[in-house]
């Protein structure tokens, strides 16, 4: 067993998931590949897209994999980097615009 | 560094070992259903004036610098004239470190042209600026109807500086500018120039038709360049690339990914299958990176120019190691980029 929480090793496995429930993961899988499918928008946005996302939702697999396919697909380092400030501003964005329920919650509760 | 060629096939035959996921590249073959790798013709015949560069770039394959004198000498030369002559071998394809600095590299052009071989230069189009006896290549090459393949690692300065050095973008822009200013890659001319491409790290290339769509765009709206075709290259492990991926523990996972994006088309389209390469001494390989792995073709005297058996090299095994899953990775990878 690994003394860690994250292994870069155990991003090959992710496939096993299948192990445990192979319906479930074989949809999962198909859906994901039709998901980065060129469509209304290129499979190359969508990568940059989901490295934005991978950084908000802090999963160092999905880092690791969409910083790679970024670097593949042509992307510059400071492309890269604002799609992160994007992830970043929508969830400093979210905690901030949450405050409204805060003010909302004092000015019901003080004189 | 694991810069000699022991350390090299060492390192190469010791991955299947470390990992399960790289079998040998002839099981690999076998087991994709390939049990014929051997050549199917021999219609390039690719030479390697020598280790001679101005520039000395972190993927160099070659381990081309200022400062080596290994480079082929005329006699070599006039036995590959004779070569390509005697067996009617269509294209010449003339590569380095920089082939213009060999001091016989205009006369071996000319020559070939004379026997009216499609002539290819790969050129790093720096050496255009790296002294006034080379100012007028580009005049040079269109007198000459020569073939340009041009490195150009990307399509932004950083990116290209960090692999080649500073300074080296702008002088490549400024090369292709020189070329296109002598017709080169502009409609009705028939002078052909095309970009090469690799990537600048350890990971693999974005397909060739998008990238070529990318530079193209990039180049023109930022510099008024134009070209024909972007040529896609994998970077290969071996020589100063491999060394770059074990010290920065890239090694495994990069020949991982080779072996996973192994697509059996793309072998049977691989270069080694149709062209013969020529090393600096006359030595000869089944491609350049089997020349810096000093893998030849045979250990009898028929792996020398000087002893040049056309039925020999058609009738040879291809050797293979594991760097040859570069070739065979995602739409395939060569001297004239994608195959599959």
């Amino acid at each position: 067993m690994e003394k860690t929480y994250y292994n870069a090793e155990d991003l090959k496995k992710f496939a096993d998931i299948g192990d445990y429930q192979k319906e479930m993961a074989d949809k999962f899988f198909d859906w994901y590949g039709e998901v980065f499918n060129d469509g209304a928008l290129s499979g190359k946005e969508k990568g940059l897209i989901a490295l934005a996302v991978a950084h908000v939702v802090q999963c160092p697999y999905c880092i690791d994999a969409y910083t790679t396919d970024c670097l593949r697909n042509g992307y510059s380092e400071q492309q890269m980097m604002e799609a992160v400030h994007v992830g970043a501003a929508i969830k400093g964005g979210a905690i901030l615009a949450h405050s409204v329920q805060m003010m909302n919650k004092v000015k019901n509760l003080t004189l | 560094m694991v810069s000699d060629t022991d350390s090299q096939l060492k390192a190469l035959d010791e991955i299947t070992r470390i990992s399960k996921q790289v079998p040998y590249f002839m099981d690999k073959l076998a087991l994709s259903g390939i049990n014929n790798f051997n050549p199917v013709g021999l219609e390039i015949f690719q030479v390697n004036f020598g280790k001679l560069c101005n520039q000395a770039c972190k993927h160099c394959h070659v381990n081309a610098g200022p400062s080596h004198t290994e480079i082929m000498d005329r006699r070599t030369m006039e036995y590959c004239l004779e070569a390509v002559n005697k067996h009617n071998i269509p294209v010449v394809d003339i590569t380095g470190g920089a082939p213009e600095m060999n001091p016989n590299f205009r006369w071996f052009v000319k020559e070939c042209r004379k026997l009216d071989k499609r002539v290819i230069v790969r050129c790093n189009l720096t050496i255009f600026f790296s002294g006034d006896e080379y100012n007028d290549l580009p005049v040079f090459f269109a007198e000459n109807r020569v073939e340009v393949v041009a490195s150009l690692p990307f399509y932004s300065a950083d990116r290209t500086d960090r692999v080649r050095g500073k300074g080296v973008f702008d002088a490549s822009v400024r090369g292709l500018q020189m070329l296109n200013a002598n017709g080169y890659g502009r409609n009705g001319t028939g002078l052909v120039l095309n970009l090469v491409y690799n990537p600048s790290g350890a990971f693999l290339s974005a397909p060739q038709k998008q990238l070529e769509e990318e530079f193209k765009r990039e180049l023109y709206k930022g510099y008024g360049i134009v070209f024909n075709n972007l040529y896609t290259m994998t970077n290969m492990p071996v020589s100063r690339f491999l060394d770059y991926l074990m010290r920065s523990d890239n090694y495994v996972a990069y020949i991982e990914n080779l072996v996973n994006a192994f697509n059996p088309v793309a072998a049977m389209g691989a270069m080694c299958l149709n062209m013969i390469s020529v090393n600096w001494d006359g030595y000869l390989y089944d491609c350049d990176f089997n020349q810096m792995l000093d893998l030849k073709v045979s250990q009898n005297r028929n792996n020398h120019i000087s002893n040049f058996d056309a039925e020999f090299i058609l009738n040879r095994n291809v050797k293979v190691s594991q760097h040859c899953y570069g070739c065979t990775a995602g739409a395939g990878s060569s001297c004239g980029g994608s195959t599959a």
